[in-house]
């Protein structure tokens, strides 16, 4: 009690306590949807952890880094757990930040006054992107180096200035050394401050505004005159959080234990790229659907073609709170646009799953 | 104030220009032990170039880098064509991109035997 009586008199702990006791969380059919940006941040703090931890191991050079990720996973002590504990947290990081990101428009919770919310939010989604990106190549194995290579190529269909933001990606003219201490870089200081930075942004604003009511279920408040059903933040939602969080953590641990992380064979700037190469399952989609892209439509070059749509979609992304007018038939162009795109990312990563390497 | 801040750092982001080995020939094994329908990948400068040998015994060679998104394309002896294993793009025998996603052939290479050293080289 002493300790706490420190802190009060030192720190702004009494309003902290105040606002937590008074937090409440709406209760609708939609609740379960409010725990994915929790689960998503748990798999940021496990990435965090992991991560310092392979940094005190891993070597970022094209001489050094497969061999001592090879180190990590065989010589020392659980580094094959601490390694693959990353890598599948990355993934479903990944996926939770998806079904995050999704239910999120289809319960319209970026309108105003969230616009900031949604924005902040929508960025760390791409960092998160990057984050993949940059951290696959990092073992240095075959699938990182030619993955690399064709992700850094598609920025070269930019008009005008796509060889420099290649070169600029790769720090140089191939995928090489250059390119691993580059993306090692990326990865571990600039995209982790930003992040850090923007997170803040997005869990204060969450705080400040309160969890967003779906307009379906303001409409029945407005209809009934009486205000929804509510739970506690704490310990009612905490508990519920912390639940969540047990059940990803075990989960987490039974795919790492189970299905360990592969290292693969050590990239090779002068051998071919291998029969069934793929990238990781969240740009499998746009994987496929670059295979099926021609190689040119009336001069344009077949990526430009697939990169337009979904750099356009981006853009459209960002400003969805702002061309959505907030009425009902504005809200099912939204659903219906977001479910086409649902739709064609699965069957794209269907097809790319389902075929077979010659 | 601003730009001599920012100045600085981004032409420290931008890379220097290294210079390239842009040697002309290269060589590429020994031909004796490249069979018939078969294919070898060797280093050409800083990028990967594939020698063919035909069915019949005929000597090509190309870059091995794909025009489509630059991956290193290796040769199919069920197919006898040379192939990009990322998107599945297809060349024939000439470097004529003939399905898939490459826009352009591939880049040809002379080749000359000398001594059963394959030797290939690029025209400036």
């Amino acid at each position: 009690m002493a300790l706490r009586a420190w802190l009060l008199e030192r720190t702004p702990l009494a309003s902290i306590e105040e606002a937590v006791a008074h937090k409440s969380v709406p209760r609708h059919r939609y609740s379960v949807f409010y725990f994915l940006g929790g689960m998503t941040l748990f798999f940021f703090c496990v990435q965090v952890v992991t991560g310092a931890l392979l940094l005190l191991y891993y070597r970022p050079s094209a001489t050094e880094a497969y061999e001592s990720v090879g180190f990590i996973m065989t010589r020392v002590p659980f580094g094959w757990l601490v390694r693959s504990v990353h890598a599948w947290s990355a993934n479903l990081m990944i996926g939770a930040a998806f079904a995050h990101l999704f239910s999120v428009i289809y319960v319209h919770a970026y309108r105003p006054p969230r616009e900031l919310t949604w924005v902040s939010g929508l960025l760390v989604f791409f960092i998160t992107f990057a984050f993949g990106f940059s951290g696959y190549l990092l073992p240095w194995n075959e699938l990182a180096f030619f993955a690399t290579r064709v992700g850094t190529n598609m920025a070269g269909v930019v008009p005008g200035i796509g060889d420099s933001i290649v070169h600029f990606m790769r720090g140089g003219k191939d995928v090489s050394g250059a390119t691993l201490t580059r993306f090692f870089g990326v990865h571990v200081a600039i995209l982790p401050a930003i992040t850090t930075a923007l997170l803040a942004m997005h869990l204060v604003l969450v705080q400040y505004h309160g969890m967003s009511v779906p307009p379906s279920e303001e409409a029945r408040v407005k209809q009934t005159g009486k205000a929804g059903p509510s739970m506690p933040f704490a310990p009612h939602f905490v508990l519920r959080d912390l639940f969540g969080w047990t059940v990803a953590l075990a989960l987490l641990a039974a795919l790492s234990a189970f299905m360990p992380w592969e290292l693969g064979r050590k990239a090779d700037a002068f051998a071919a790229a291998p029969a069934g190469i793929r990238p990781e399952w969240y740009f499998l989609w746009m994987f496929q659907a670059l295979k099926y892209a021609p190689a040119t439509v009336l001069g344009v070059s077949g990526e430009f073609l697939v990169l337009i749509p979904v750099n356009l979609g981006v853009v459209a992304l960002i400003l969805l709170p702002f061309l959505d007018r907030n009425t009902p038939r504005s809200r099912r162009v939204i659903k219906g646009l977001a479910t086409l795109a649902l739709i064609f990312m699965i069957a794209m990563t269907a097809l790319a799953l389902l075929e077979k390497a010659p | 104030m601003l730009a001599s801040v920012a100045y600085p750092v981004l032409r420290f982001l931008s890379p220097p220009e290294v210079p390239e080995d842009t040697s002309l020939t290269v060589s590429a094994g020994k031909a004796s032990s490249l069979l018939p329908n078969s294919g070898r990948l060797v280093p050409f400068s800083a990028e990967p170039a594939i020698v063919v040998r035909l069915a019949g015994g005929e000597l090509r060679a190309f870059t091995a880098v794909c025009t489509h998104l630059s991956c290193t394309v290796q040769y199919r002896d069920d197919l006898q064509q040379i192939w990009c294993a990322c998107h599945n793009g297809h060349y024939d025998l000439n470097g004529r991109n003939v399905s898939g996603p490459p826009p352009r052939p591939l880049t040809p290479y002379t080749v000359n035997v000398k001594d059963d050293e394959i030797v290939i080289s690029r025209t400036t």
